[in-house]
């Protein structure tokens, strides 16, 4: 009897989770009339300015993912170091971006660096987009944070670091050369996170007005039919694909991939 | 002295990036929301708040965070609890764990563009449903650009999250709580009434009050669904930022505030939840 239900309760989330991959999939497919085609891909992937956002949004999402981690890994590594009364303080602030809606991140950047400003950021487009990837970099914050302070967790920072020090190492390259490696996996699960929630990003990108892939999704939404389930299918393969490789990541380095 | 003052050079980075990009702006829109365009200390941008049109976007946003987190909570319940105790194969949980993990994340645009293809006027499940059963959903009155069909479409990130987190805290469920219970003489029914929801409830109020902040908070998805058709907090917000709808700049932000406010009692319960549920768990 109990297994019963147990079936029940997973074919039919089963069911709800399958139909609208499959509904996607299947509507994509769609485009040429009476015939299954891949017209919309091919609609789409030749489409000069899909090329472009994704090129853009994949480039923000990688200095993302670098500047994400030239500010969580010497952080995290020298409170556990020298600060570790601090560590509460550090875990709160990182939570912070879970808590505040991005929708109020992004309006208050609007408001503070614009161009009557004392940093007027959005006054050009190099400053802009520095902008919104300081926004991502916020973004990511929660879940870099979480998996290096994991990752750390599992080394003996102080005696590491000792060693590193009685040989003659500087602080950047005991960083770089000696802590980086150790907690690599870590690093690369959060990294592919960052991307994934990156790659497809749309309210900051929108409302800082960047030709990032979200927004010109949601444009290419708004005016067609068919090409949009493409799109649909490609993001869903990025998102796959980065968390298929992050978990594999972390089992081959056995990390835990911290949940949200 | 110097060696304080070298130790809290190092963490100074992260400070400023966070004070820049993160304190500051949120600080700024907070501070916006008790000033009068003269930049005076003023409550009327919250009054204004109660306005019918805010007030009737903080309900409907309300709704359907209510909605999907319910019902997010007891269908990953259920799922999670099947697993773990319901007597299925092993090799369910680790597929099941992964493809939560990937959902979680897939919200925003595709997402919505998902859900036009499957639950559409023309997608896949209304045509198949028209041609097999004669069942027309349109015509029954379902609409994927209204409340339910937002709830149905947050659901599928919702019951992912839900999977991810409360499948641990089943398993954290100890055997012998079950035999003791069996022991003197309890039936399944007393067990789950008695012994394992009152020492899940934490997790389950701790995990429905997370999930509420995250469909509250939500914009890109119900965006591309509904453009500005269903006019929930973040769409209003979206607008109001784009184009000052409200024709009061002040009162956007006392609306962005008064988003804080929710999601951040949302997640007070979670963090209080979550300390209770974890004094079972060591």
């Amino acid at each position: 009897m109990k297994r019963v239900w147990s079936w029940a309760a997973l074919i039919l989330g089963g069911l709800y989770f399958l139909l609208p991959l499959i509904g996607t999939i299947e509507f994509s497919l769609r485009m040429r009339r009476g015939e299954y085609s891949l017209d919309a891909y091919r609609s789409v992937l030749s489409d000069a300015n899909f090329r472009a956002t994704f090129s853009y949004s994949v480039v923000m999402a990688l200095l993302t993912i670098v500047l994400g981690v030239l500010i969580v890994v010497p952080t995290a590594y020298w409170v556990r170091l020298r600060l570790p009364r601090l560590r509460p303080v550090i875990e709160f602030i990182t939570l912070l971006p879970l808590v505040i809606p991005a929708i109020v991140v992004v309006f208050g950047y609007i408001r503070l660096y614009n161009t009557s400003s004392v940093l007027p950021l959005t006054g050009t487009a190099s400053g802009t987009n520095l902008l919104l990837l300081c926004g991502y970099a916020t973004l990511a914050l929660p879940y870099m944070y979480r998996a290096v302070d994991t990752g750390l967790s599992t080394l003996d920072v102080r005696s590491l670091t000792e060693a590193a020090q009685s040989l003659g190492a500087g602080w950047t390259r005991i960083i770089g050369r000696l802590i980086l490696p150790n907690v690599l996996g870590a690093v690369m699960s959060g990294a592919f996170l960052s991307f994934a929630i990156v790659i497809g990003e749309f309210t900051m990108a929108a409302l800082l007005n960047r030709p990032a892939f979200g927004p010109y999704m949601q444009l290419l939404g708004a005016n067609r039919a068919y090409e949009p389930a493409a799109l649909a299918v490609i993001a869903f393969a990025v998102t796959w694909g980065c968390m298929g490789v992050m978990q594999l990541i972390s089992r081959l380095f056995g990390t835990r991939i911290p949940a949200k | 002295m110097r060696q304080i003052g070298w130790n809290w050079l190092g963490i100074l980075p992260f400070f400023a990036f966070a004070l820049l990009f993160l304190v500051l702006p949120t600080m700024n829109i907070v501070i916006g929301a008790f000033q009068n365009p003269q930049g005076q200390f003023t409550f009327d941008n919250l009054a204004g708040l109660t306005s019918p049109r805010i007030v009737s976007s903080f309900a409907i946003s309300i709704k359907v965070s209510l909605a999907s987190a319910l019902l997010g909570c007891l269908i990953g319940f259920a799922m999670a609890a099947a697993v773990v105790m319901g007597g299925v194969p092993g090799w369910i949980k680790a597929p099941l764990m992964t493809f939560s993990g990937v959902a979680s994340n897939f919200a925003g645009v595709p997402l919505a563009f998902a859900f036009i293809a499957t639950l559409g006027r023309v997608g896949l499940v209304t045509m198949l449903l028209r041609q097999w059963f004669g069942i027309n959903i349109y015509a029954l009155g379902f609409n994927l650009l209204s409340f339910w069909g937002l709830t149905l479409t947050y659901l599928f990130f919702q019951i992912p999250l839900m999977i991810l987190i409360i499948t641990p805290a089943l398993e954290g469920l100890k055997r012998e709580w079950r035999e003791a219970a069996e022991v003197l003489g309890a039936s399944t029914g007393q067990y789950w009434r008695m012994v394992a929801l009152p020492i899940l409830f934490p997790s389950l109020l701790g995990t429905f009050a997370l999930l509420f902040a995250n469909s509250f908070g939500a914009v890109a998805t119900a965006y591309a669904l509904t453009g500005s058709s269903l006019s929930i907090v973040p769409i209003m917000l979206f607008a109001q930022i784009r184009g000052d709808v409200l024709q009061d700049p002040h009162l956007g932000y006392a609306m962005a505030f008064g988003m804080i406010v929710v999601t951040g009692l949302a997640n007070l319960a979670y963090v209080i939840m979550r300390t209770r549920a974890e004094r079972w768990m060591r």
